[in-house]
């Protein structure tokens, strides 16, 4: 019967038939929420009541007018620094399995592992290797003569909270930047490095004029990963501190989520994610401005 | 000269490589050791010391038992079952129009896709929590179905570059001899799609198994509880037992490490092509 049809108004028919139920999805899951959180963010809604009164930008005016909620980007940045880190010696893995070297798929296998572990399970972890008193990394500093170090309260410390949670992130997600960056070294054709090589060009000078400069894309990729990924924290301190000690680890996310469900203030709420989302597009549009004026690739 | 700095580099590399996966192994191996701990074993013994049998199932089966952790497991597998069939299902759809048609709104179509990366979903579940209450999808398992089955921008580019191999003239053939196009998708463009469709049933599987926000936010009944919040509820309830933790910790982490280790070649395959390109 629709076989019958020309092949025209099968097309047609196929076209709206199979975006039909994604494009409904996406649009209700995705799209539909940012603009009803625009909308709430111009109201006071409690999350319940059936009236969403009108307050203009009076949300807006109190997430900039109260430093508190701000400062949290404090303990984002942690996340940020360790994220840098985690880039660095990913590149610096990458680079070493992508050299000639026995073993090296068993390395990659072992350094990307723990990227497909369950991230509660791995909190949970981590939250024993810090343990204070039962503490496997304080039994470790000790037994490795760091004895003056394995008093430590890793997650009980305000300084130091951030820091000891952004490790986790470390932990779990270097490989997987790894695994991207090894894929993008592959990709650079190997003439390059021989002509270079016949040029006389050294190990390290290889690496800085023709291996960085190759891997500019995804290494600003991953920079975009890693910005937006400190800016959206959520999950680690959640889970492992619940914010403590004293909010010490709290980030914007959590402030976001505790401001709707549990003090019940939609309009603030919204207006928070409104600015976190505004953020995210302004990292993305400086990267792209960069990207673009450094051009030559 | 030149070949002891070889010698040197290949030293440093090695050094580095056994550091990485020291670090990596080391949080794993003492829940490994512990989960197989007695209470007073525990309290006696470092926590890096290997426990007096690997026999020892206690922790384990006090885990099942008190845990929930069987419909943990039940309920996250029902929702990777019904997600990913439903998920596979439009994301091929939706990549073969893409990949195959051209009209006026495809540009706009696949642009709808890739901005909605931008935008942090953990943000916008403050609207889409009340989407989910009027649809009264609320702490039932079809909250995070429909919240996990939409395509993603990655898995529609994914796919449209192996239709893009696919050489049209498989489907002129067909069409020569009287298939219908959505013949065409059923019988060529789908199942040659199978090497893209593991992969994503891979990651996506590993993906919703490991996902806690949703059903935290969404499935706060005791009874629907997945592997994540059932954990977090475990960890809640025998806070301190670090024993039995542990062992609830291991039996979470293996079946993706499982997963892992058999199918490993996919997930690389998946991971690279989603960011690289």
């Amino acid at each position: 019967m629709f076989g019958t049809l020309s092949y025209n108004k099968q097309k047609n028919i196929i076209i709206v038939s199979f975006l039909l139920i994604p494009l409904i999805l996406l649009g209700t899951f995705t799209y539909y929420p940012a603009i009803k959180l625009i909308y709430y963010s111009f109201t006071n809604w409690d999350g319940y009541s059936p009236e969403k009164p009108w307050v203009g930008l009076a949300n807006y005016r109190e997430v900039f007018s109260t430093p508190d909620i701000f400062l949290v980007f404090k303990h984002n940045f942690a996340y940020f620094v360790m994220g840098i880190i985690q880039n660095i010696v990913a590149i610096y893995f990458a680079v070493v399995l992508n050299s000639k070297l026995r073993g090296k798929n068993a390395f990659r296998i072992m350094l990307f592992l723990p990227y497909i572990m369950n991230g509660v399970a791995v909190a949970f972890m981590f939250g024993y290797v810090f343990d204070t008193t039962n503490g496997s990394l304080n039994m470790l500093l000790n037994s490795i003569g760091l004895s003056g170090l394995s008093e430590t309260s890793w997650l009980g410390t305000e300084g130091l909270v951030n820091y000891s949670l952004a490790s986790i992130g470390f932990w779990r997600f270097m490989g997987y930047n790894m695994v991207i960056y090894i894929a993008s070294l592959q990709a650079i054709p190997r003439d390059i490095y021989e002509a270079a090589k016949i040029d006389g060009a050294g190990t390290f000078q290889t690496l800085w004029r023709i291996t960085l400069p190759n891997m500019k894309a995804v290494i600003q990729l991953n920079l975009f990963l890693t910005v937006t990924g400190a800016l959206e924290v959520f999950d680690l301190p959640f889970v492992l501190t619940k914010g403590g000690p004293a909010g010490a680890s709290q980030t914007y996310v959590m402030r976001v989520v505790d401001t709707a469900f549990a003090y019940n203030n939609y309009g603030l709420a919204s207006a928070m994610s409104i600015i976190l989302l505004f953020f995210v597009v302004f990292v993305l549009l400086i990267q792209q401005l960069v990207l673009n004026r450094g051009g030559d690739k | 000269m030149a070949h002891t700095k070889f010698r040197f580099i290949d030293f440093i590399k090695y050094f580095s490589l056994l550091i990485g996966v020291f670090v990596v192994l080391f949080p794993p191996y003492v829940v490994i050791v512990n989960a197989f701990k007695s209470t007073d074993e525990f309290n006696a013994t470092s926590s890096t010391a290997l426990p007096k049998s690997f026999l020892n199932f206690d922790n384990f089966v006090a885990v099942f038992e008190r845990g929930g952790l069987l419909s943990g497991f039940g309920n996250v597998l029902f929702i990777i079952i019904i997600t990913l069939t439903l998920n596979i299902l439009f994301g091929t759809m939706v990549a073969y129009v893409l990949g195959r048609f051209s009209f006026k709104m495809k540009p706009m179509v696949f642009g709808a896709y890739l901005v909605a990366t931008i935008i942090p979903s953990i943000t916008t579940q403050v609207a889409t929590f009340g989407i989910i209450k009027d649809l009264g999808l609320y702490n039932t398992l079809g909250a995070p179905i429909v919240l996990y089955i939409g395509a993603d921008v990655i898995q529609i580019i994914l796919y449209m570059q192996f239709i893009r191999n696919i050489p049209f003239d498989l489907d002129e053939n067909a069409m020569v001899e009287g298939a219908s196009l959505f013949k065409i998708y059923r019988s060529i463009i789908f199942p040659l799609l199978t090497p893209a469709t593991a992969t994503l049933v891979i990651l996506k599987t590993i993906g919703i198994y490991n996902d806690m926000y949703i059903p935290y936010l969404y499935m706060p009944k005791q009874s629907l509880g997945v592997v994540t919040t059932v954990l977090m509820r475990f960890q809640g309830v025998n806070s301190g037992e670090w024993n039995l933790i542990c062992a609830a910790i291991l039996i979470i982490l293996l079946p993706t490490v499982i997963l892992y280790i058999f199918l490993q070649r996919y997930i690389f395959e998946g991971v690279t092509s989603g960011a690289v390109k």
